[in-house]
């Protein structure tokens, strides 16, 4: 077992534990447990998710044609992502090596309706209250409600962007949430010439407020240089999807693994074969495996997934707008904006508007009205699909049967690859912040700052958005609670 | 002209011919009673029970009952509506209905049902079987476990294919669908995916392979009408075509 600095203290029997759990506005269940000397020194600290593994057994034996629907049931927040993930493997099965130019662009634009949702939800309703009123502010008030009563825009934005991705979903699939429009092969619908008329009426609108909400993240860095840029920052390899020509694509492409400094590790892998470069371990305290790359071992071989990645990443952004703003951000404070964890909200905004910037691109392409849906060719026994979801990289690997049947399913999504770095995110502010200080609510908030910048999707389960107590338990060295509080 | 024989559905007259039942006088009088194990084109078997009316007081299966004269027959009140429902609830509960990833979903009669009665809630515990599907025929899969066991395909396989394929086995809660094969697979049996059988499963039991969501949302069967509208558009009309 690998063990880094505050994974594991030395002697845990004589330190006093505290957990924080479960986290809120996250998506599902989670804990952080700290381990502290007499003197409040963090010795150790780790973040605990419980991983939904169950369903790659509970699709066994399942028809392959079922499972791009069956696999929304993972994630009520960004089911699409699954939905397409498990179709591009399922491509690859039915022989359906290329689809068709409609059924690409379709997929395309369900994706980044999925995108411009997921990242105006995480961005307005889970994190915004953190970033705009402060990480220890009054906890009464640091959540959406407060944010829409203090500023009514910024809230009216974030929920009437998230509500237009919803409809780019729903006229795409079929429906918000648990759509079937992707099939294996290609796609069981195009749009109409009215859905894209409605959808192409308030776009102009969707990039404007997304370009806002990146300059509103712009702000929030300038006005706190000190905090944004140190806050949970630690340098990082990367892993990312990207264009044969480097370009950000976050619907297709190849595996690019980067150093901390920015030195290729490998570059437009084909991600059919991805367990030659990525592996996974398993730790005794978690549940959730930690993926590492193979050429770098599992002590050195983490990595870290997601916006701020893909961002940093890519040698530029094939929309203009979006392009525009990953040079600000990348040139910003001398680079180190790029690198710090905060980043990961300015660079979430940029994708938003890369999201905006390309549904607009589509919904100007004749090829989504087109009724060449359907692709096909030799059966083929595997299917690998990767797309980068709104929290990071996402793989699925099938193996299905001459009878039709799926006989192993291997998935490792976004939260997976983020399973490290978020602990040592974790572990840079329990260090930062917490170490020798009285714990109160807000300074406990500050963890859950670091562990929101991510934007983890810990669960497939319904989530409550800021309505999960979080309760922190000071058990003394023999298990008993000594102290507890309770946030409503 | 002579007078046509009637009886009295909901206050109104229904006529009928001699030998039709009630379910199938109501029908082509365009008059809606609930079902889901008839079928105009099969033996009536009455073993859903979801057609159930008060037919001169007392509970019977419409879809058996013969239609007489004299005859008094409630079907559209509140007690035998919410009897449906529960019929409707306890057949989700027995199996694995779980609508959002089930392709059959907006083709489904129970799912059509249960919109078109307004069942809001699961109202009982549900069983969650196990049962592994048949996937060993090249055309046809069998998912066992949303069988609600109408006995549709094996009366569709006897009186249309002239086949023995279907047969339910076991009584009571044990009771099940089982294939006329020594192995048990649905392969080793003499079915065609061309067979009434195959097409005729109200549920996803029965599956042509491969087609899964083809048909997008909006554009599916139950998405266009409520089931009761199209079984009354359905509905054989004798008394039309005699009128002609
Ligand atoms: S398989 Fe379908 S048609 Fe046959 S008994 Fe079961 S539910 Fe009815
Ligand atoms: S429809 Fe009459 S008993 Fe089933």
């Amino acid at each position: 077992m690998s063990t880094l600095p505050l994974e594991t203290a030395a002697h845990p029997e004589q330190l006093r534990r505290v957990v924080i759990e479960p986290l809120s506005r996250v998506e599902g269940h989670g804990k952080v447990t700290l381990l502290l000397d007499e003197d409040g020194h963090v010795e150790q600290a780790r973040l605990h998710i419980v991983e939904f593994r169950a369903f790659e057994k509970f699709i066994q034996g399942r028809p392959y044609w079922e499972v791009p629907v069956m696999v929304q049931r993972l994630c009520g927040i960004c089911p699409v992502s699954h939905h397409l993930a498990a179709c591009k493997a399922l491509d690859q099965v039915v022989g359906a090596t290329t689809v068709t130019p409609t059924a690409d662009k379709i997929r395309r634009l369900m994706h980044y309706g999925q995108i411009l949702q997921s990242h105006a939800l995480h961005f307005f309703h889970l994190s915004s209250p953190d970033l705009l009123f402060g990480f220890g502010s009054d906890v009464a008030r640091r959540n959406i409600v407060g944010v829409a009563a203090a500023y009514p825009d910024v809230a009216r934005q974030g929920v009437l962007l998230r509500k237009y991705g919803q409809e780019v979903i729903r006229h795409t699939a079929g429906k918000r949430i648990h759509g079937t429009g992707s099939v294996p092969g290609g796609v069981n619908k195009s749009l109409t010439a009215a859905e894209r008329d409605e959808l192409q009426k308030d776009i102009y609108q969707m990039i404007a407020w997304s370009r806002d909400a990146v300059r509103l993240v712009r702000q929030l860095f300038e006005q706190d240089l000190a905090t944004y840029r140190g806050f949970g920052t630690f340098a990082a390899r990367t892993l990312s999807l990207v264009r044969a020509d480097g370009a950000m694509d976050l619907y297709h492409g190849g595996l690019r693994a980067k150093h901390a400094d920015g030195g290729t590790i490998f570059d437009h892998v084909d991600y059919g074969h991805y367990w030659e470069q990525i592996s996974e371990e398993v730790k005794a305290w978690s549940y959730m495996k930690f993926p590492y790359l193979r050429a770098l071992g599992h002590e050195d071989g983490w990595y870290r997934v997601g916006p701020l990645t893909r961002v940093t990443r890519c040698d530029f952004i094939p929309t203009p707008l979006a392009d525009r703003e990953r040079r600000e951000f990348m040139a910003f404070d001398d680079g180190r904006a790029a690198l710090s964890t905060l980043g990961f909200h300015w660079a979430r905004m940029i994708e938003m508007l890369h999201a905006a910037e390309s549904i607009k691109d589509l919904l100007h392409d004749g090829d989504l009205l087109g009724t060449d849906l359907m692709a096909g060719g030799k059966r083929q026994a595997r299917g690998v699909g990767v797309i980068e979801a709104p929290r990071g990289t996402l793989i699925h690997h099938y193996r299905v049967d001459e009878n039709d049947q799926v006989v192993r399913a291997n998935l490792i999504v976004s939260t997976t690859h983020n399973n490290h770095a978020m602990n040592i995110a974790i572990r840079e502010v329990a260090r930062q912040y917490l170490d020798g200080r009285t714990l109160t609510e807000g300074l406990l908030n500050h963890i859950e700052v670091a562990v929101r910048a991510f934007d983890p999707c810990l669960s497939c389960a319904t989530h409550a958005v800021g309505k999960m107590p979080l309760s922190v338990e000071l058990l003394d060295a023999d298990g008993a609670v000594a102290d507890s509080m309770v946030r409503g | 002209m002579n007078e046509r024989p009637s009886f009295l559905l909901d206050g109104d007259e229904v006529p009928f011919e001699p030998g039709q039942t009630v379910m199938q006088a109501a029908l082509a009088a365009g008059r809606y009673i609930p079902h889901l194990c008839y079928h105009p084109e099969f033996t009536p078997h009455g073993s859903c029970k979801l057609c159930t009316a008060r037919i001169n007081g007392r509970l019977m299966a419409a879809c058996t009952t013969p239609a007489e004269t004299a005859t008094e027959v409630e079907s559209e009140t509140e007690e035998l509506n919410d009897l449906r429902r529960t019929l409707v609830q306890m057949l989700f509960a027995e199996g694995n209905h779980f609508c959002p990833s089930c392709e059959k979903s907006g083709n489904c009669v129970l799912q059509a049902l249960g919109y078109d009665l307004g069942v809001m809630t699961a109202g009982f515990r549900h069983f969650f079987p196990d049962r592994p599907v048949d996937a060993s025929h090249p055309e046809i899969l069998l998912d066992f476990n949303r069988c609600i066991l109408c006995e549709l395909c094996v009366r569709a396989a006897r009186e249309v294919d002239g086949k023995h394929v279907f047969s339910l086995a076991g009584r009571g809660l044990g009771k099940h669908l089982i294939v006329n094969a020594e192995s048990g697979r649905l392969a080793d049996t003499d079915v065609k995916v061309t067979d009434k059988a195959v097409e005729v499963c109200p549920v996803g039991v029965i599956l042509r392979k491969r087609v899964g969501f083809a048909t997008p949302i909006g554009a599916r069967r139950y998405d266009k009408s409520p089931i009761s509208a199209q079984a009354l558009a359905d509905a054989p009309r004798p008394l039309e075509r005699n009128h002609d």
